[in-house]
């Protein structure tokens, strides 16, 4: 091979800066993400009525729609009252509504969020749930 | 690899028969959404123009404005920003006949009414200059009930509105407002801002989508019963002719902002 020596020092340099981001992460960055819905507001509904305002599908496939529907609805036509296919009704709220069941904010929403490098910046003027630290 | 013509027609209607598929499975969810339903709160006030009435013969202390404009601030996370007098932030504030009435001012203007703290907010204009200057439609006119809103999601901070609107009502939040605020008295219902937008009075919409009356007009009320007087915060609809304010105003000479400029105040003020 015409200068063989020096294509394969090239190669594993190549080599190692491409897969250095995996060696330093030292394969953490693939643990999957693992949501929580286990707060005490949702543990205290039966069994039956631990649903979210749309099926578990929808809501992990259009939440952020959801959302911005939401408060187009609110913010814009003044209309506070969403009710969901089953007859249900919500106010339409992030702060007073979906966080109010889902309060652990850092393993229901970060943890996603984190995960797949998506910043919403919902968090500069909604206010999270206080947590109780324990 | 060469297409002739006859392909390159094949690919192009399959892929959009394809992409057309997209585009109904996409719409169809969004029927989904609407399947369900969207509507008022059944308690909900409603008006077709709100407006208010200030009387100013109730108000007789520092004390008294300072419940309304404390009542206002608190239910809004209004954060009390005071190192840099520009980047004070207000919904609801006092300032002088002068300043209040511009033009209105003459020499011999009484004593009384020279110092005496004129209780001002967001005009609700019902021509508003705001609204027009506004390139993203953030503040817009509400055509149910004349509110002058904010949508803080959509201000991008250009501050056009502030030079736009005549009577001094938007600020803007040159910083983050957060550490401004005093986490034991932040209302937990009610989003803060962030940094970069502007932000008003917006009649306490949330509330009375909830059927309650504005924090200030509550604030007022109270105010007032522990006097044993009526309230000097006086809302209501201007185009019921039997609403509270219409019933005033027909009773009372009453005067407006700046009425020469012809945006429509919708709060009117009794001296
Ligand atoms: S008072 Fe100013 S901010 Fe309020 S509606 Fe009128 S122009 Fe707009
Ligand atoms: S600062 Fe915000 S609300 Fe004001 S004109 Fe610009 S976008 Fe509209």
């Amino acid at each position: 091979m015409y200068n063989g020596g020096k294509i394969i020092i090239g190669l594993l340099i190549f080599i190692g800066l491409v897969s250095f981001p995996f060696l330093y992460s030292g394969g953490k960055a693939t643990a999957k993400p693992d949501p929580k819905i286990d707060t005490p507001e949702i543990l205290s509904m039966p069994e039956k009525e631990r649903k979210c305002v749309e099926s578990k599908a929808f809501m992990k496939k259009e939440h952020m729609q959801l959302l911005n529907d939401w408060r187009d609805w609110v913010v814009r036509d003044g209309n506070t009252v969403y009710t969901n296919a089953e007859g249900k009704t919500f106010n339409m709220s992030l702060q007073n509504t979906c966080m109010k069941c889902h309060s652990n904010k850092a393993k229901f929403c970060d943890e996603c969020h984190n995960y797949t490098a998506v910043k919403p910046y919902c968090w500069d003027c909604h206010l999270a749930p206080k947590e109780k630290k324990s | 690899m060469s297409v002739n013509r006859r392909e390159f027609l094949k690919i192009v209607s399959m892929s959009t028969i394809l992409s057309l598929g997209g585009v109904v499975s996409i719409s169809s969810l969004k029927n989904h959404v609407e399947a369900s339903q969207i509507s008022r709160n059944a308690k909900a006030l409603t008006a077709k123009r709100w407006a208010m009435v200030i009387d100013m013969s109730k108000f007789t202390s520092e004390e008294d404005y300072r419940k309304c404009i404390d009542a206002c601030h608190r239910e809004h996370n209004v954060p009390h920003v005071t190192d840099n007098p520009k980047h004070e932030i207000k919904w609801m504030w006092t300032d002088t006949y002068e300043h209040a009435f511009p033009g209105n001012e003459d020499k011999y203007l009484s004593e009384k009414i020279k110092h005496m703290p004129f209780l001002l907010l967001c005009n609700h204009c019902e021509n508003p200059p705001c609204v027009r200057v506004c390139p993203t439609q953030a503040t817009f006119k509400r055509k149910s009930d004349g509110i002058v809103m904010m949508d803080m999601h959509r201000c991008i901070g250009c501050r056009f509105c502030m030079a736009g609107c005549p009577y001094g009502a938007r600020s803007f939040n040159y910083k983050d407002p957060r550490p401004y605020l005093d986490e034991s008295r932040e209302n937990p219902e009610f989003p803060t801002r962030m940094k970069g937008v502007v932000e008003k009075c917006t009649l306490c919409y949330e509330r009375l989508a909830h059927g309650l009356l504005p924090a200030c007009v509550e604030a007022a009320k109270e105010v007032a019963a522990k006097k044993g007087i009526t309230p000097g915060l006086i809302f209501g609809d201007l185009e019921d002719p039997n609403s509270e304010v219409r019933r005033v105003l027909n009773e009372r000479f009453t005067v407006r902002r700046k009425p020469e400029l012809g945006t429509g105040p919708s709060v009117y003020y009794i001296i």
